[in-house]
């Protein structure tokens, strides 16, 4: 009897856990290592007899395509914009409505945040009809203003600034929440410290308030990093892509292959590529989350 | 003078936080107006800001559009099945990871946050590959099943169920009480502020998920709210924009009237969902 207490004492911890590692396993582990496998192969649909082991085929093809390298070139500006403006605008934000709790400053928080929770499909319909370079708000309130119009989405110029305007318009809220709650964190009495030192305002941001809030940027860099380069709603519901490529984005392009050219091979490759960034970031992120603790 | 310097400085700050305030909200009250224009006010330019006659009638051809009595009941299915299964394996896997000493907890854990930190961009085409050879395509399953182990939410009860006093477990222990009752009796009581905000969060994503579903799902009968209104753009043509904000607005709506109710808890909820 006591043994099967010992033995059930030691399995019972095992088996809470094995439902989530089964959700795990059948959804995470086994799709990327699927998704490596497909990688190498050309896949055929219909003939699965006649489906092969094709090396670095997938990659070779993939990395001359006019489209993935127009891809990438995109989903690295996004990227690059992405972190630039909403980390300046969000770190704007929360400086200024974060200082004191008032009612304006609540107000501010709530309305700059609601895109977050709103869904893409909403964002991106309102924004489409706003930007129609015809009937659209946008083009009628620079007419009013006696300034040039744009053709915003529809000309390939614009088409991934327009993109951008939105996804910043949409994420900046999250970041400032983010920011706000970290500057709430800084103890005050360095504030005070540096007040009494006579130093400036932008000297106290850049040489104390900057640094206490270190982490917390490198946090919004790397999931914004992340974020950015799997975007994919957006694109899909503003533009498909086009005109003419402008807007395609890494995971547009795995998506473009998989559904439109039944050619999974290269979309795995594509997804390869992605899993790799995603997997750098998240290795940097834990190994500086780990080198905090020490510094501690 | 000094203070004539801070009245002016004090009204532009003001006037600024209003502008910011107008950027942001603006959009949404532009669904409410442009929902209710005419065809004619729709189509002309410069735009109609507000319409002369609302147009409630706009709603009802929007819910007519498509079957969205299904689109609406699948969205809600979706959410409570995702939510339900989720709580039945998260609660017990959090448990286990916050009492026992195991040996393969360090390797088992690491599992978890890769999860965390794997988007579906990159497991969708083997996923959707096994839900074709499973032959759960024209199913709801599909866009459930994936999301069945909440990795965030492991992670976030695990450090609400560490934060029980050990004196606590340990009393109700040597009064006899079953894991279940300690569960079920101490340690979710003590972690309903977890538990409130990874609801929250599993709510709003997959409300809003649009990308999921539009893999999954190859039959109107199986698609969510997001899809049939994305939907409504092709359908309904480069004209009919009253219809198709109309349309928007059965999606923006539910999540607006939380957000009014309750805008504290979820501003606190997301502002602490950096990290720790």
């Amino acid at each position: 009897m006591r043994k099967i207490d010992k033995i059930k004492q030691y399995v019972f911890p095992y088996l809470l856990i094995l439902p989530s590692m089964v959700g795990i396993g059948l959804f995470v582990v086994y799709p990327i290592i699927k998704v490596i496998i497909l990688s190498f192969y050309s896949t055929n649909m219909i003939n699965p007899a006649k489906t092969k082991y094709v090396g670095f085929e997938n990659y070779i093809k993939m990395f001359n395509k006019v489209m993935f390298k127009k891809a990438m070139v995109n989903t690295s500006i996004y990227t690059l914009v992405m972190i630039v403006v909403v980390l300046a605008l969000s770190l704007l934000l929360a400086v200024w409505l974060g200082q004191k709790s008032s009612r304006i400053n609540y107000i501010c928080q709530m309305a700059v945040f609601l895109p977050h929770i709103i869904s893409i499909v909403s964002v991106a319909l309102i924004f489409v009809q706003m930007m129609e370079p015809n009937f659209g708000l946008f083009n009628s309130i620079l007419v009013a203003l006696n300034l040039p119009t744009s053709r915003w989405l529809q000309s390939s110029d614009t088409a991934l600034m327009s993109v951008l305007l939105v996804s910043i318009w949409k994420s900046v809220g999250y970041y400032t929440l983010i920011f706000i709650a970290a500057l709430q964190s800084v103890p005050r009495d360095i504030y005070e410290a540096a007040e009494l030192d006579n130093a400036g305002k932008f000297k106290t941001f850049y040489k104390i308030t900057l640094p206490m809030i270190s982490p917390q940027i490198f946090f919004v860099v790397i999931v914004l990093t992340i974020g950015s380069f799997k975007v994919i709603e957006t694109i899909r519901l503003m533009t498909n892509g086009g005109p003419n490529n402008a807007t395609t984005s890494l995971v547009f392009y795995i998506y473009r292959e998989v559904f439109n050219n039944t050619d999974i091979g290269k979309g795995a490759a594509a997804g390869v590529v992605l899993m790799v960034i995603v997997g750098i970031m998240t290795v940097l992120y834990f190994s500086s989350l780990s080198k905090r603790v020490h510094y501690r | 003078m000094y203070g004539v310097s801070q009245n002016i400085k004090n009204t532009a700050n003001i006037i600024l936080k209003i502008l910011v305030i107008a950027i942001f909200a603006f959009p949404f009250l532009w669904v409410i107006s442009v929902s209710l224009q005419t065809d004619a006010e729709v189509n002309t330019f410069p735009a109609t800001i507000i319409p002369k006659t609302p147009q409630f009638n706009n709603y009802v051809r929007a819910w007519q559009a498509g079957p969205f009595l299904t689109y609406f009941k699948n969205s809600v299915v979706i959410i409570v099945a995702i939510i339900t299964i989720q709580m039945l394996i998260m609660i017990p896997a959090a448990y286990a990871f916050a009492m026992y000493d195991l040996k393969l907890k360090n390797i088992l854990f690491s599992l978890v946050l890769i999860a965390f930190m794997v988007p579906t961009q990159v497991t969708f085409v083997p996923v959707y590959l096994m839900m074709g050879e499973w032959g759960l395509l024209r199913t709801l399953w599909p866009q459930i099943l994936p999301f069945m182990t909440n990795a965030f939410g492991i992670f976030l009860l695990r450090q609400y169920f560490m934060q029980v006093p050990e004196e606590l477990i340990e009393a109700a222990r040597l009064d006899n009480a079953s894991e279940l009752k300690i569960v079920y009796k101490l340690m979710i009581p003590m972690a309903k502020p977890a538990l409130a905000t990874i609801i929250l969060f599993s709510f709003v994503s997959h409300w809003n998920e649009y990308f999921w579903p539009l893999i999954m799902t190859n039959t109107t009968d199986v698609r969510p709210l997001t899809v049939g209104i994305a939907a409504l753009k092709s359908t309904e043509g480069f004209v009919n924009w009253n219809t198709i904000m109309a349309g928007n607005m059965f999606l923006i709506a539910p999540i607006l009237i939380v957000y009014v109710f309750c805008s504290r808890f979820i501003i606190k909820a997301f502002s602490y969902s950096g990290i720790k």
